[in-house]
């Protein structure tokens, strides 16, 4: 299926357009992303566009680039630099009947506005007892490189996903994005919609029309029997560079791209450890408690008997990000550590 | 829904009218200020405006390079207020700056080296390579820290004025920030608790009318910063900010204010930004900003309005400046060979300083 593929690069992509005789689509995720702004939007009323800088010429990495001149200011609004007052402002809109989508350009400006997140937002429908809700979309994107430092390239994806009222999405391809931006606008919740700066480029199939992707669905990117790699976000790319060294070694990796983080497929990572006996996570974000954490603990739970090997967990060490572009190198980690990870499981046991 | 646009439209309209049709005019020099300040404090204004001017300038140069690796954001059009400010503070007296910072720690008296060479990651870098251009420190000479998260370090300086008050010191804390950061809670709750109180603190805003390529007509009703510390019950006072002298004396009043025991002030600098945001490039040329504007804006620059005055009152002559010039000419070469040729940290060394070990 075009629409489930993972093109690692650009390349890869064309190949596989000129296989198709209808020719596919291509959009890079930036684009699939403000195509489905710019039509829900068109679709609905409701919806509109709130951030510092979504007017910017530069429009959030490309994201909401000229939203404004089509929809004008008032629905892609320009803010002042207040999130956790904005916050609520969205929230208020959003249960007075509006359909708010509040961008921020560093996921790290998210803590500024926990308050209004996770003491209001989170827990507003419960709180009534079911009788409002906040159909609210918070994007955020994790920044990387280039010195970025402590302040601006965290992944805090763990933080959101302990907060029971949040939805937590995390897309990683072109088709996802749009379909679960759609869902996300849909769903009458706050969802936390989450992407990486590295993805922006990444290109795949979109569709033209509106179409949704469910949010708690994950997908197995590729089939395999011998380890379970569930990859988060961009990592899924770098899961799926791993396979091929990995064949190459005998070893046949599924990979598992879990897409919505809370509330999470477990029944397809079960389903999928069951088969292999093999778990290894690979997160973007730090270890302690983190997404690793949780999945870690649901197999633990519910397929235990299965494992073949102590589950494994590839992640950031738990240190703020550095700016040294030497120690940047030695936080990060690309597929390589997944198969070194991976090696060493089979090697252990 | 839809019969409201137009109304939307017209009342955001009127506001951005609204705000350049009530630009005060700041505070400008005084002719007594020009002629109480000793010939030696004016040929420091003026070098450390240099200095801060060649500073950056030298980072344009060498970024293209690509061995920079950390964002940077130039305060080029904006260096009397550094200057003027921190010629008035001690050793001990704290700073707290942003993302914007270099001259800040430049005007406070840091060692340029060791800010290059946290430019370019290295471990004699001011952060050991941790913290990049967002992050200068120096504590030994009362910068605890800068930070990138907007309105961040506002509280922090109030903190630091509150322990001052504690420790029965008479040192006192400044809070630059800019424009944009006016917009956070925190801007508002600092200067509430400062006032109340009355806590040694200089809220230094340096309004360049923009935050990012947002105009401060999109984010504020209207434009005088100064006008808000009446609310908060403390005295508050617009200067332009390219004008040295004008900002020296509000400056002096604050912290004399400060140090003596009456508590905190607002002062708001009207400056521009000439570059870009983040980065050595020219905002203009993206469309970000109206290019008379900018251009207006040029023909204030600080270096060269400081420069005239301390010509045409004989401070300096030409030829001194010539040869001040050539110096910090220099010492930026030097800086740069410094950060260039300092080694890096070791890979192992990403886990240190995670906690504080005494
Ligand atoms: C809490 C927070 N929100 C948003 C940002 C992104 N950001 C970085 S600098 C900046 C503008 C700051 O403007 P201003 O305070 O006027 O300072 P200037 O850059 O003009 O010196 C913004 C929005 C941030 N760093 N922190
Ligand atoms: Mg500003």
């Amino acid at each position: 299926m075009p629409w489930t593929k993972v093109y690692v690069d650009k390349s890869e992509f064309e190949k596989a357009a000129q296989l198709q005789k209808e020719g596919l689509r291509g959009l890079t995720f930036r684009e699939a992303l403000k195509e489905a702004t710019a039509q829900m939007m068109e679709k609905d009323d409701r919806v509109f566009v709130m951030g510092e800088g979504v007017d910017d010429p530069g429009g959030i990495f490309g994201s909401t680039q000229g939203l404004h001149k089509k929809f004008g200011k008032e629905r892609v609004m320009d803010l002042p630099i207040a999130e956790n007052g904005m916050t609520g402002v969205a929230i208020g809109a959003a249960m007075a009947g509006m359909r708010p989508i509040f961008v921020h350009m560093r996921m790290d400006f998210l803590p500024m506005c926990m308050d209004q997140i996770v003491n209001h937002a989170a827990k507003w429908c419960y709180m009534t007892g079911g009788r409002t809700n906040v159909p609210l979309v918070i994007r955020s994107i994790i920044g990387k490189g280039w010195g970025s430092a402590a302040q601006h390239s965290q992944a805090l994806q763990a933080l959101f996903m302990h907060i029971p009222g949040l939805k937590v999405v995390m897309p990683s391809t072109p088709y996802d994005v749009k379909g679960l931006m759609v869902s996300s606008i849909q769903d009458g919740n706050p969802v936390m919609f989450i992407e990486h700066r590295w993805l922006y480029e990444q290109i795949g199939h979109v569709p033209e029309e509106i179409y949704t992707v469910p949010i708690g669905k994950g997908i197995v990117r590729k089939q395999g029997k011998d380890v379970t790699v569930v990859a988060v976000s961009n990592m899924v790319y770098e899961a799926m560079k791993a396979v091929q060294p990995l064949e190459a070694e005998g070893i046949d990796v599924e990979v598992i791209d879990p897409r919505t983080i809370k509330p999470l497929d477990e029944d397809l990572i079960i389903e999928s450890v069951k088969k292999t006996g093999r778990l290894v996570i690979v997160d973007i974000g730090w270890k302690t408690c983190g997404v690793s954490a949780e999945i870690a603990a649901v197999v633990a739970e519910k397929a235990f008997k299965y494992l073949k090997a102590p589950v494994k967990r590839v992640t950031l060490p738990d240190v703020p990000t550095p700016n040294s572009p030497v120690l940047e190198d030695a936080y990060y980690f690309d597929y390589k550590r997944i198969v070194s990870s991976v090696k060493e499981m089979f090697r252990e046991v | 829904m839809v019969k409201n646009k137009k109304l939307i439209k017209t009342a955001v309209k009127k506001s951005v009218r609204l705000v350049r049709t009530q630009a005060d005019s700041p505070r400008r020099a005084t002719k007594k200020g020009i002629n109480s300040i000793p010939a030696k404090t004016l040929k420091g204004l003026y070098e450390t405006i240099l200095r801060i001017r060649r500073f950056e300038e030298k980072i344009i140069e060498v970024y293209p390079a690509q061995d920079m690796k950390t964002p940077v954001h130039l305060c080029i059009g904006e260096e009397a207020i550094a200057a003027a400010v921190c010629i008035h503070l001690r050793k001990d007296d704290y700073i707290f700056s942003t993302h914007r910072s270099h001259g800040h720690s430049i005007a406070k008296g840091s060692d340029m080296k060791r800010m290059m060479a946290e430019f370019y990651g290295r471990k004699t870098g001011c952060s050991k390579g941790k913290g990049g251009s967002m992050h200068l420190c120096d504590p030994e000479n009362g910068i605890l820290g800068s930070t990138a998260i907007v309105g961040g370090g506002i509280p922090i300086a109030v903190g630091a004025g509150l322990a001052s008050l504690m420790k029965g010191t008479d040192t006192v804390s400044v809070a630059f920030f800019g424009d944009g950061a006016m917009d956070e809670g925190t801007f508002h709750e600092s200067m509430n608790f400062a006032s109340l109180k009355k806590l040694p603190v200089i809220f230094l805003c340096e309004n360049n009318f923009y935050a990012t390529n947002s105009p401060q007509s999109a984010r504020q009703p209207h434009d005088n910063i100064a006008m808000r510390a009446a609310g908060y019950g403390m005295p508050g006072v617009q200067v332009d900010g390219n004008d040295v002298v004008a900002v020296y004396e509000a400056a002096k009043e604050a912290v004399d204010r400060a140090r003596a025991g009456g508590g905190p002030s607002l002062v708001e600098c009207r400056t521009y930004r000439w570059k870009g945001h983040v980065g050595p490039d020219c905002d203009v040329e993206k469309g970000c900003r109206p290019r008379d504007e900018h251009e207006m804006w040029l023909k204030k620059c600080p270096v060269e309005r400081t420069r005239k005055l301390l010509l045409e009152n004989k401070i300096m002559s030409e030829k001194e400046m010539e040869k001040l010039l050539d110096n910090i000419n220099k010492e930026m070469d030097e800086a740069v060979e410094f950060g260039r040729s300092s080694p890096f940290p070791d890979a192992s060394e990403l886990f240190d300083d995670v906690y504080y070990k005494g």
